[in-house]
């Protein structure tokens, strides 16, 4: 018998090649660097300029290996992380090739000659590339006999990242990262040969560098702890994080960031109980690698000293006395059943919420309080953006809008959603996404901010107030953009500042109607998203359906258990509604979650309301403007001490498991279903466990989902006159603030963007302002002074942060898209 | 088994009767252990007083029995403990888990952590056995000078390191001293 011989050629895919590395054949997409290869092989050739996410530079020279291209070895070793794949190709690492491992081993040598012995002291130490790799592939001893090069230790590049010269190996991938993905090149390359050097304007004067001598810009990027995080030597450390600790103590959880919709993927690293650090976790479908700055570094407000961690009632004298749960629980049931049989009690859940403990303050509105006056948003807001949000937003997944579909569509627009400030890895997105794949980016607002400059993006500008009027003018006066549009991967982004803008969400409806395209909402609180699908909404219950639709009530009344016909019918009020109703005495008492009055939208008539209200149980952290007029202030968890359940702006489910254990604080669920249970109902949300399988197996979905005919019937308000003298006020919060969950990171407010008055020259020239001094806007409430930037704004409207350094709200008892009155001259 | 056998035993017992008694009397009379016994961990100065310790860890990291703590912190110009960036803000070592073996001493990159032949570390109460930084430290000599203070020994980094001891002398730090250990006397 004869065998034929096996036929040992394996087909090559189209657009693959066939190479060989370290004498093994292998199949390689086209334009595959060879580090990747031969990483896919399990051979790890060492590097550290080179980065996945980052353009290939070849600066450090480390990963140099062997090269044979059609039978004729190259001359000299190759840079394996700039070298593509070719078809025919053979490769030796260090590996199987005495040439690559020598020629390796001398770049270490190279590299580690100025490269100082601060092991002991850098922070870098025990998680080290450069140390590990010295280890692995470098010689055992040094030819090096001279002098090193040094340079002045330290110096802080910003407030939260210190730059140690001596250390660097200019592999550059802080200064690619800073140019290509957070598009702040801020910090580069400076001075040539053995003075070469990482710095900024600041640092650029080598001989006095010590002292800071030019007035250029320091590295003033949200995304800047990226480079620590990325940095292969100790070159780049973060102030905060300065030798706290060492790998080896630390105790690593994933996490999910609180903070924004964005839904970042962390790592916590705690020491003794103790979070010592965080950073970006990796996960490709949604942060990739990367976080902000806000995100890595506020995390001290949970370990603040003045930290509630025990109940507290107010006692005859008016004053807060510490209490024990069982005589907390028991004021607070008594009061809120007294109130629920008079004229009820109002829930406001605040934005920051995880699932869980939206659900649980959902089913204590409408089971113990027996009402629908729940409303999680703690922000400007309106009957129509609920509209929408039932309509439209309530429900969707990933599969609707994604990360993955910004980077892939032909053109995205933004509107009343400024994406750096606000949700600023769907900002990282979108840059990656015009720089990489030409996406167009368009932005409805009122200037060129850093993030259409940096999404190279194109601004339609309009009056604040004026943005519904602007998206419906597209289809006649921006051509372009109306066939963007209607092709099938456009997006759109709204922002929460867009309930602001009467008439926005139905001319951006009927916008989303006419071209097809679609529409994802992004809001600036992790928690938002996560309560609307909740059902903390006076109109929705959990999944989405209408309280009004009887048959999704009684679906709901048996899965919940309770008797037919004992759920609500009648819609609850908004917060503003609750609010005033408390202040009226139509509401007996509150339950207040995370809400900064400040954040509200009249933060005069809160601060009244909550002092008026017959009673008020405050769920806090730490002591606020509500715990101010608490009668009860339970304790409640941070997120590094609960397990719960984000939900991105994606609709994507983030879920996190509990990082410091045996705390003993407890989170929104548990605190409310004890207090319920004080109340003589069961919410079954004892934990978060509990509460997300209560919660999946009772949602009620909406029947009438994605059609809301109110909302087309929506006409777009016109802006109203500015009155003579005024000006009207653009205004939205920026990443770095005065938030409460940013408190005693004095490295991170360092870092801040400087609180200016923008407006355009022509206006300020109108209204008596010089540049360079400041001036004041002011209403009959108040009055705000700021220094004065010139910038490209509409003429007669000015633009202010909406919270650095003070609430706009709280000073002027206005908003975005309100008349101001503007005066220059003051001091 | 011969008639005399159970005498021999009383033989024995007469003979040591005559010889050196080894038994040590503990309490009453202290006996000096070996030069290099591994007794408690002192941590030293530099001739002017500062710490040595930069708070790296690597001892806590070398550690086989996990009884070291260690928590660096930043020197300021205002408030100095060592020369450099780093120091050893929170240092502690627990005596109920040291095994004495020695690995930190030679992990120490500075010579900070040394260990003396102090060997009574017995005590009726675990607490007690958790030293700090406040025991472990190497007592000042004379010319010495408790931190925080600036670096006193030359112009500049390289003086202090190379010709520290040289210029400690002229602080009055007494001749023959070494800079690692002081007396053991000055501990026990």
């Amino acid at each position: 018998m004869t065998i034929a011989p096996e036929n040992t050629e394996t087909e090559v895919p189209e657009g693959h090649v066939k190479l060989v590395v370290d004498g093994e054949e292998v199949i390689a997409p086209e334009g595959e660097l060879l580090i990747r290869t031969a990483e896919r092989l399990g051979t790890v050739i060492p590097r550290f300029c080179d980065h996945p996410l980052l353009d290939p530079a070849g600066a450090c020279r480390q990963c140099l290996v062997e090269v044979e291209m059609n039978g004729r070895p190259m001359p000299k070793p190759q840079a394996s992380c700039t070298m593509t794949v070719a078809d025919g190709m053979v490769v030796k690492t260090q590996k199987s090739s005495r040439v690559a491992e020598k020629a390796q081993e001398g770049v270490m040598e190279l590299l580690l000659i100025n490269h100082p012995l601060d092991c002991p002291i850098c922070d870098k130490g025990g998680e080290c590339p450069l140390q590990n790799q010295a280890m692995a592939h470098g010689r055992s001893t040094s030819r090096f006999v001279d002098t090193k090069r040094t340079f002045p230790k330290p110096i802080s590049i910003s407030t939260q990242v210190l730059l140690d010269r001596e250390r660097c190996v200019l592999c550059q991938r802080c200064t690619r990262f800073s140019d290509q993905i957070a598009g702040d090149p801020f910090i580069d390359l400076l001075e040539r040969g053995v003075h070469q050097q990482i710095g900024t304007a600041e640092t650029a004067d080598i001989h006095n560098s010590a002292s800071h001598t030019s007035s250029g810009t320091p590295f003033q990027s949200y995304f800047s702890g990226n480079t620590i995080q990325i940095c292969p030597v100790g070159a780049l450390t973060s102030a905060a994080y300065r030798f706290r600790s060492r790998p080896f103590d630390l105790v690593s959880s994933p996490s999910v960031c609180e903070h924004c919709s964005s839904g970042c993927a962390l790592r916590t690293d705690f020491r003794r109980g103790k979070v010592m650090r965080r950073l970006a976790g990796d996960d490709p479908d949604v942060n990739e690698e990367w976080s902000c700055d806000k995100g890595r570094f506020a995390f001290r407000y949970a370990a603040a000293k003045d930290r509630i961690r025990k109940p507290m009632v107010r006692d005859e004298s008016g004053e807060l006395v510490e209490a024990s749960w069982t005589e907390a629980l028991r004021r607070a049931a008594d009061a809120l059943v007294a109130a629920r049989e008079s004229n009820g009690a109002g829930v406001l859940t605040g934005g920051r919420l995880t699932v869980e403990d939206a659900y649980a303050y959902t089913k204590f509105a409408r089971i113990t309080l027996r009402s629908n006056d729940i409303d999680f948003r703690a922000r400007p807001h309106s009957a129509e953006e609920l509209d929408f949000l039932a309509s439209s937003v309530v429900g969707t997944t990933p599969e609707h809008v994604s990360y993955a579909s910004l980077e892939k569509a032909s053109a995205v627009l933004c509107v009343a959603f400024e994406p750096e400030d606000e949700s600023p890895i769907v900002f990282l997105r979108l840059r990656k996404a015009a720089r990489d794949k030409g996406t167009k980016v368009f932005h409805i607002g009122q200037w060129t901010t850093s993030s259409v400059r940096k999404t190279f993006g194109e601004l339609l500008a309009c009056e604040p107030g004026g943005e519904a009027a602007a998206v419906d003018g597209i289809a006649e006066h921006a051509k372009d953009l109306d066939a963007a549009l209607s092709s099938d991967d456009a997006v759109v982004l709204v922002g929460d500042r867009a309930a602001e803008v009467p008439g926005l969400f139905g001319a951006v409806t009927r916008l989303a109607e006419r071209t097809g395209t679609r529409v994802a909402w992004v809001p600036r609180r992790a928690g938002e998203r996560g309560a609307l699908e909740a059902g903390a909404v006076p109109t929705l219950l959990p999944g989405g359906a209408p309280v009004s639709d009887a048959s999704a009530r009684a679906t709901l009344e048996t899965s919940w258990g309770l008797d037919s016909g004992t759920m609500p019918a009648e819609p609850g009020r908004d917060t503003a509604a609750m609010l005033a109703a408390a202040a009226s005495g139509e509401l007996d008492a509150l339950v207040v979650g995370g809400v900064d009055p400040d954040d509200l939208p009249d933060p005069a008539a809160a601060r009244e309301a909550l002092a008026n209200v017959g009673f008020v149980l405050s769920l806090e952290m730490r002591p606020s403007a509500v715990t101010e007029h608490a009668d009860v202030v339970l304790p409640i968890a941070p997120v590094d001490e609960k397990t719960g359940t984000f939900l991105d702006w994606e609709g994507r489910v983030r879920p996190f498991s509990i990082t410091l254990e045996g705390t003993g604080a407890l989170p929104d669920c548990r605190v409310l279903d004890t207090l319920a249970v004080e109340m003589d109902a069961d919410l079954f949300t004892q934990t978060a466990q509990a509460a997300w399988s209560d919660f999946s197996r009772s949602r009620v979905v909406s029947a009438h989902q994605g059609s809301n005919p109110d909302q087309h019937s929506r006409p777009a308000a016109s802006t109203p006159d500015t009155p003579d003298g005024t000006v009207r006020l653009a205004t939205w919060r920026q990443l770095i603030d005065n938030g409460s969950l940013q408190v005693e990171e004095p490295h991170l407010a360092g870092t801040a963007r400087d609180a200016v008055l923008r407006m355009s020259a022509a206006t300020a020239e109108r209204h008596g302002v010089t540049r360079g001094e400041r001036a004041t806007i002011s209403t009959e409430r108040g009055a705000l002074t700021l220094p004065v930037e010139f910038t490209d704004l509409p003429d007669d409207v000015v633009w202010a942060p909406a919270r650095s350094p003070e609430s706009i709200r709280s000073v002027l008892g206005a908003g975005h898209g309100a008349s101001v009155a503007l005066s220059g001259g003051a001091r | 088994m011969g008639m005399f056998d159970p005498l021999k035993g009383f033989g024995v017992t007469f003979a040591t009767m005559f010889k050196k008694v080894v038994t040590e009397q503990y309490p009453e009379d202290f006996y000096p252990s070996a030069p290099r016994w591994h007794g408690r961990h002192q941590l030293n100065r530099h001739p002017d007083g500062l710490e040595k310790c930069v708070g790296c860890e690597l001892c806590a990291w070398a550690c086989p029995a996990d009884a070291i703590f260690v928590e660096g912190a930043d020197n300021t110009e205002e408030e100095r403990y060592s020369p450099g960036e780093r120091y050893g803000f929170d240092y502690q070592i627990n005596y109920l888990r040291c095994i004495g073996c020695g690995l930190c001493i030679e992990a120490c990159p500075t010579r900070s952590l040394t260990m003396v032949n102090f060997y009574e570390l017995a005590d009726d109460d675990r607490r007690k056995l958790i030293y700090t930084k406040e025991d472990l430290m190497a007592p000042l000599l004379p010319g010495m000078e408790e931190p925080p203070h600036p670096m006193r020994l030359g112009e500049n980094e390289q003086d202090y390191y190379v010709q520290g001891p040289e210029l400690a002398r002229g602080r009055g730090v007494p001749e023959g001293e070494t800079v690692e250990t002081s007396k053991e006397e000055a501990i026990q």
